[in-house]
């Protein structure tokens, strides 16, 4: 009897078995499972949002289905991150025609471009927004950042990102303000005059190299004042402006001064 | 002679120093003598200007040139062997491949105590000091101090303009980083442009194949080495021949081509020296704790092959620079029997310079022979009273801001939001245009002041004090000027162009140099046609008795004479 009872179970055991089974492999998924954070929060109803969004704000220059219109690019292919990049820092809905975009206060907020960019990704596949590990700037290797930089990037945008002219008033902006996930998916999609540097070209590790060097310049010179690490012209403009002023006006004083 | 008889007679007369100091100064006198040529210097008088110390700027940034210059070459290796990067800071730098002379330019920058701080300092004092003799220069151009006798010291100054400009350009070099690379590598192609020789001497500069393993340790000698024992040298020379000449002094009552009204040396000039070179030398130090100045571990280790947007030379290359990118490119390369003539970097980078350094080498000779003057000058000229002088140097400065302003193209265009494109047309129709307009409109300038100080010097100052006459008639009374702002006004020479002698001589012969006289006398012309006479004392008298002269005007209309010479009365009471 004692053994009987010893295998008796409760008619609801094998239920409660299969659920903490289901739980743990679900957990174990969950822990293990590549996160594609992208992948997971895209939902129908983002899509229909987004698609809103597009013909309120876009379909006017992209055309009613993104296809593009007469020098206006088709958005079919971008992918999430091109309208990130483009939406978040305001360069898109463009202000005003110009030899480029300019960025400015965006005109959407965060879940409402994430629903352009779901929108925009459902029409045909693109580079998706980077993970925040992919930007994270303490994972990445400053020096060969800067190499990659000098030989790949600072033609256009100054030795430390500073920015830089191009031709017929377009220009390289400064990336000092710019933010991680905004310079990785500038990289990707090349925005506007600027080269994408695809995955082959650079690797995301690269990327990630690059943006650690810009983050570090962030922290100001050694040196002093910047001034604005624009190079010689500036350093001219000082010593002109402030040191010559200086001891010219010293120079006043002491002739001034009576003998 | 007499210096040895003073200082025996003086040591039997005179008591025995008793402080230290003069014990000290007695003994270096008895063995040297030197207390003669104290006491000449120190009764030395100098006239007083702030002007005058513009030079002191440079010689000053020039000591602070040589004492952190000193320090920098302890830590500095001009070595171009490569190296591997294994300090900690910049962390941009760590594990990298570069140059020993990159490398210890950045052990120095961030390893050794105050490193930093030297090489800002000596950067800063570079930038000051060529800023300090160009506006030296400019003083000395614009109020005609390079007349005779100073015209030799004029060119110890030019040539110590250019030494420094060597020496900016050396030690800019140095480093060995990108920045500067990109700098040695348009040096490189400016020399390879020069027909024929070019390639052998690019060649014979870098030991072969730019760039080389040789130019920095070669920099590196003539940088320390020979530009600077140069400059001391000259620097010298400039300073001996000023005490030689004496200062010039600005013109006023009293002040003549054979005095010099000013104050001692010892103690007015040597106490407002020390306290200039304090100041200097402080500013330059704050500029360098404060300010950071090519921060090369901002450009990487040399690499022949990228360079960066923002590349630009120190502000005293930039108008090569900026010549360089105004000048377009296709259309002026030809090859002729096998060699290549690049005008396109010919013009820019050795015609325009060369223009620029002759004109400042040649003026002062010109001057004096257009002007027909072998007189000597002590008393400097109002740039007003000379207007062509004046005219022609604003002209010229005019294009070399422009050439810097075309050198920084890139950053107007980003800073301005303008088209780089469209800044270049504008700056190369302005360089052709902007002189001219700039001579025109200065000359303009000068004879328009020249003119109001003849006006004041007739007619004196408006008083504002408006006076009614009986008959109805209102005049403002004018002040007549003070004598000193008088002499001011009226002692200047407004020379006449040149006479020539005639075509034909007594025999009706032509003359031998006729041709030249005559190209002599146009540009001569092109000087002094235009211009201003002083006031005459008789013009001056004249115009005092202006009021007897309105006296019988009035007279004439049959109008009260008493007003006219109520008129004079006025006159004369305020000169008076």
């Amino acid at each position: 009897m004692k053994a009987l009872a010893a295998r008796r179970h409760h008619r609801l055991a094998p239920v409660v078995l299969l659920l903490m089974a289901l739980l743990v492999t679900g957990g174990i998924y969950a822990a293990l499972a590549p996160t594609e954070a992208q992948a997971e929060t895209v939902s129908t109803e983002d899509i229909e949002t987004g698609k809103k969004l597009f013909q309120a704000n876009c379909a006017t220059c992209h055309g009613p289905n993104a296809e593009g219109t007469e020098g206006v690019p088709s958005l079919v292919g971008v992918g999430a991150a091109a309208v990130d990049f483009q939406v978040s820092t305001g360069r898109m809905p463009m202000q005003a025609n110009g030899p480029q975009a300019m960025a400015k206060p965006p005109q959407f907020g965060p879940e409402q471009t994430a629903a352009l960019a779901a929108y925009i990704s459902s029409l045909g596949p693109g580079p998706a927004i980077p993970t925040d590990e992919q930007v994270d700037a303490e994972l990445g290797d400053p020096a060969n950042g800067m190499a990659l930089f000098r030989t790949n990037c600072a033609m256009c945008h100054n030795a430390v990102g500073a920015g830089g002219a191009l031709s017929e008033g377009k220009f390289a902006p400064s990336l000092f303000d710019t933010s991680e996930r905004n310079i990785y998916q500038a990289m990707q999609t090349g925005p506007q005059s600027m080269p994408v540097f695809n995955d082959a070209n650079i690797t995301p590790d690269e990327k990630r190299d690059i943006i650690a060097f810009l983050v570090e310049q962030r922290e100001g010179s050694a040196g002093g004042a910047s001034l604005g690490s624009l190079g010689p012209v500036s350093e001219g403009v000082w010593a002109w402006v402030v040191g010559l002023g200086l001891l010219i006006g010293a120079a006043v004083w002491i002739g001034a001064k009576s003998s | 002679m007499s210096t040895a008889h003073d200082t025996a007679t003086d040591g039997a007369a005179a008591p025995e120093p008793t402080t230290g100091m003069g014990k000290a100064a007695d003994y270096l006198d008895q063995r040297t003598s030197i207390g003669a040529a104290v006491k000449e210097f120190a009764r030395k008088v100098f006239p007083d200007h702030w002007s005058f110390m513009l030079g002191e700027i440079a010689l000053f940034s020039f000591v602070a040139l040589i004492i952190s210059g000193i320090f920098l070459t302890m830590f500095f290796e001009p070595s171009m062997e490569l190296t591997e990067y294994h300090g900690e800071h910049p962390a941009t730098a760590t594990g990298q491949l570069m140059s020993v002379a990159y490398a210890s330019t950045l052990e120095m920058s961030f390893e050794v105590r105050g490193g930093l701080l030297m090489r800002q300092l000596h950067h800063w004092s570079a930038l000051i000091f060529m800023a300090a003799i160009v506006v030296h220069m400019m003083r000395v151009f614009f109020t005609g101090a390079f007349r005779k006798p100073r015209e030799l010291n004029w060119l110890v100054g030019f040539t110590l303009l250019i030494l420094g400009l060597a020496a900016g350009f050396s030690g800019y070099s140095l480093p060995d980083d990108v920045l500067s690379g990109n700098g040695l590598r348009i040096t490189d192609g400016v020399v390879k442009s020069i027909p024929v020789i070019g390639s052998f001497m690019s060649y014979m500069i870098f030991g072969g194949e730019f760039p080389g393993e040789h130019i920095i340790p070669r920099l590196f000698t003539i940088h320390i080495l020979i530009v600077p024992a140069l400059i001391v040298a000259l620097i010298a020379l400039h300073l001996f021949l000023m005490v030689l000449h004496k200062h010039t002094q600005y013109p006023g009552g009293g002040r003549t081509d054979k005095n010099v009204v000013g104050y001692p040396a010892l103690p007015v000039y040597v106490a407002k020296m020390t306290g200039n070179f304090f100041i200097i030398f402080g500013v330059l130090t704050l500029m360098g704790a404060t300010m950071a100045i090519n921060n090369v571990w901002n450009y990487g280790p040399y690499d022949p092959s990228p360079v960066s947007a923002g590349a630009q030379p120190d502000w005293y290359m930039l108008f090569l620079e900026g010549s360089l990118r105004l000048m377009p490119g296709p259309g002026f390369e030809w090859e002729i029997f096998g060699y290549t003539l690049s005008m396109n970097v010919l013009i820019p980078a050795v015609i325009v310079p060369g223009i620029l350094f002759t004109f400042l080498i040649v003026y002062p000779f010109v001057e004096a022979r257009v002007t027909g003057d072998k007189r000597e000058h002590h008393v400097l000229d109002r740039p007003r009273n000379v207007p062509v002088r004046t005219a022609l140097g604003v002209a010229f400065l005019s294009d070399f801001i422009l050439l810097a302003a075309a050198g920084s193209n890139d950053l107007i265009a980003t800073h301005f939001g303008m088209s780089i494109n469209q800044i270049t047309w504008a700056y190369r129709i302005l360089f052709f245009v902007l002189p001219v307009v700039a001579f025109v409109v200065t000359k303009r300038i000068c004879l328009g002041l020249q003119r109001k100080d003849r006006e004041l010097v007739l007619h004196g100052h408006e008083s504002g004090r408006v006076v009614r006459y009986a008959n109805g008639e209102y005049i403002e009374v004018h002040t007549p000027l003070g004598d000193q702002e008088r002499w001011l006004r009226v002692n200047y020479d407004a020379p006449a162009p040149l006479e020539i002698e005639p075509k034909m001589d007594a025999r009706g012969v032509k003359r031998k140099g006729y041709g030249a006289d005559k190209r002599w006398q146009s540009l001569s012309r092109f000087f002094y046609e235009d211009r201003v006479e002083p006031v005459t004392p008789a013009e001056l008298a004249a115009a005092h008795s202006h009021g007897d002269h309105d006296a019988i005007e009035g007279g004439r209309h049959a109008a009260p004479a008493a007003v006219g010479s109520g008129r004079t009365d006025g006159t004369d009471s305020q000169e008076h």
